[in-house]
């Protein structure tokens, strides 16, 4: 309620004291209609492809197909091609599916969190945010699919997947690889759905505009996916049961399926990986990543498209306040980490964070540190916030920041384990770097192909956030 | 000659589509419907909607979703293959619990995603009313009020008046 609607049963005072109006920042911005907001999203995807979508397109496949080539010369070679060996047995691989998956938590923070608190600015960035989270979470699947070398038999007879092996013994469901399994899949299922839902009514919408236009084949091919929706209000009444139930259950599994990534890491014994802090420490560094790449494809597909009234500068304020929350708490996460190898007195890891900051990684992790914890401190000023241009730098860095954050807690802590005679120094062969520099053609080449087939924006969520969507007219909020 | 299905009625605001649809309701119809492009707030009382029954779907999913997890756990560790793996007993339900978890999200959405469709009665393709011209306007800027001929109270002539009455334009006559 704002501020106001002063009924009968406010508080007698509060006709004296007739506190301030703080107007609510516009959420589409000019006071644009229902008709201008169909015709804006829906004109993305009726209008002729453009020429610099082809370019990217055709960029981002040449990217893609080092991941590709990569993937095909790992299964024909073996998973020697790939810089593992002793002591770091886990390197590259697990470093990227956890960057990549982490990536896509944001998406389902805005879609589920922000959506059970109702947070209203969520509405014409969810949609995009969303594919970015599935697409993001095919890009880390390569990497726990792969690494297993032969990839027919990660799903049966099951190296990943529950189905018993040649000796008919199962797998280890004590072992938080194997629950990893099932949260990343959970993840990536739930993800697809509740994206879809939120399709539903769009895709209806553009099905109609076809069908007006005359153009059958994608009517009938839009038309298929959007299974007959109409708009009843009788369907909207399960419809947003089923929505926010969705949003309910997507929640704890956003938190779940990054605790349960920690895991693999705090359950082991490695110094530098066995600490309690891994759960709500990798959910932050999750949420603080995923924002980072939020903003970097949300700014300039702003610009491209000239959708400021819909992705106003309150949005962007509120997703740098985001970042410069879960980065201060990643910052906090480190020196607290720091703090308790001292303050533990084991001296295992005491090294182990000496090493880290001082030892031959020290590179990466003061990359590390400048990324994460100075990068986010900008968005304490507005005029920051406000330079487009410098928002999306700094978003490039809190990504580079998050890899390496990554690469530090697992490298760092492998080539130096308990025993000093069999420490070692990892480098990633030339497959390894490749393999992970085509993972960004996929995931680019897959957006934009969301972008140019589907609705970017959730016209039918955008529309029930104008003041000429309220039941009660628009003056009375 | 096409058997009419019923009568349609067309409203540009929220406020006039919201009031159009309390006084339908007080006027009794019940086989009557709304078409909006998004979710009005409170329009499920305003049409005199119960509460969905999608939650009983979800809840049916979570209970076999988390059964399943812990079933398939013990089962396979304590009764197909009983193996000793770092000396832990066979079956816990506190190592077999982040799986259960998974598994009840997961049937969980599959269930409300089942009960949304199967209460919505979709996929349907066609129905009447997306045969009609004005419906190219109900996804994208308009409201509807769709009142079915095989609603006891529905009249021709004293529907189409109804109509008028609340506000309602372009009345119009769809075809089964």
């Amino acid at each position: 309620m704002s501020s106001h609607s002063i009924d009968q049963n406010a508080p007698a005072i509060l006709a004296e004291v007739r506190p301030a109006d703080v107007p609510r920042p516009a959420l589409v911005e000019h006071h644009r209609d229902f008709h201008w907001i169909t015709e804006k999203i829906c004109g993305i995807v009726e209008g002729k492809t453009p020429v610099w979508w082809w370019w990217c397109f055709g960029v981002a496949t040449f990217v893609a197909s080092f991941t590709v080539a990569g993937l095909i010369y790992l299964v024909a070679t073996g998973v020697g091609v790939w810089g593992h060996a002793n002591p770091v047995n886990w390197a590259w691989d697990i470093v990227n599916f956890v960057f990549w998956i982490g990536i896509g938590h944001a998406g389902t923070l805005i879609s589920a969190i922000l959506c059970l608190l109702r947070q209203k600015w969520r509405t014409s960035i969810n949609r995009p945010a969303e594919a970015m989270t599935i697409i993001a979470v095919i890009c880390a699947a390569i990497f726990p699919v792969f690494h297993v070398g032969r990839i027919w038999f990660a799903v049966l007879p099951g190296f990943l997947f529950p189905f018993p092996n040649a000796n008919a013994i199962w797998q280890n469901f004590r072992s938080p690889l194997e629950w990893d399994v099932f949260a990343v899949s959970t993840y990536g299922t739930v993800s697809v759905l509740f994206w879809y839902i939120g399709l539903l009514p769009d895709l209806g919408t553009l099905r109609d505009r076809f069908t007006a236009a005359g153009n059958m084949l994608k009517a009938r091919l839009y038309g298929f996916f959007a299974m007959g929706w109409r708009g009843s209000n009788r369907q909207w009444s399960n419809y947003e049961m089923a929505y926010l139930i969705l949003a309910g259950i997507a929640t704890p599994l956003v938190l779940s399926v990054h605790t349960v990534v920690s895991f693999d890491f705090a359950v082991a014994l490695i110094p530098g990986w066995h600490t309690t802090i891994f759960p709500p420490y990798f959910v932050a560094g999750a949420i603080f990543s995923g924002f980072g790449m939020v903003l970097t494809l949300m700014l300039p597909l702003r610009a491209i498209y000239r959708l400021e009234d819909l992705i106003t500068q309150y949005h962007i304020d509120c997703m740098c306040k985001i970042i410069l929350a879960t980065g201060t708490m990643v910052g906090y996460a480190y020196s607290m980490e720091f703090f308790i190898a001292w303050y533990g007195a084991n001296p295992y890891e005491g090294f182990t964070f000496i090493n880290r900051a001082f030892g031959r990684y020290d590179w990466a992790y003061w990359i590390m540190v400048s990324c994460n914890v100075i990068t986010p401190q900008f968005f304490w000023f507005k005029w920051v916030r406000q330079n487009t241009t410098l928002v999306w730098i700094l978003c490039i860095f809190v990504n580079v920041g998050m890899w390496f954050e990554r690469f530090v807690i697992i490298v760092t802590s492998l080539a130096r384990d308990f025993l000093p005679s069999s420490w070692g120094y990892y480098s990633p062969s030339i497959v390894e770097i490749f393999t992970f520099f085509g993972t960004f053609g996929v995931f680019s080449a897959l957006f934009l192909l969301f972008i140019r087939f589907l609705p970017v924006m959730p016209m039918s969520e955008i529309k029930s956030v104008i003041p000429a969507a309220d039941p009660h007219g628009a003056h009375k909020h | 000659m096409k058997k009419a299905y019923g009568l349609v009625a067309a409203f540009d605001t929220t406020p006039d589509f919201f009031h159009a649809c309390e006084q339908v309701r007080d006027a009794g119809f019940s086989q009557w419907d709304a078409l909006t492009s998004f979710p009005v707030h409170g329009l499920d009382a305003a049409m005199g909607i119960r509460r969905s029954k999608v939650p009983r779907f979800s809840l049916a999913g979570g209970i076999i979703g988390f059964c399943t997890g812990m079933s398939l756990i013990w089962w396979t560790g304590a009764w197909e293959y009983p193996l000793i793996v770092g000396g832990k007993p066979y079956f816990s339900p506190m190592f077999a619990f982040p799986i259960s978890y998974e598994l009840t999200i997961l049937f969980t959405a599959f269930a409300t995603i089942t009960g949304m469709f199967v209460l919505n009665k979709l996929p349907m393709h066609y129905h009447p009313v997306m045969k009609a011209p004005q419906f190219v306007r109900a996804l994208d800027d308009r409201f509807y009020i769709v009142i079915e001929a095989n609603d006891p109270k529905f009249n021709p002539a004293q529907t189409r008046t109804l109509l008028e009455q609340i506000g309602g334009k372009d009345i119009a006559e769809i075809e089964e």
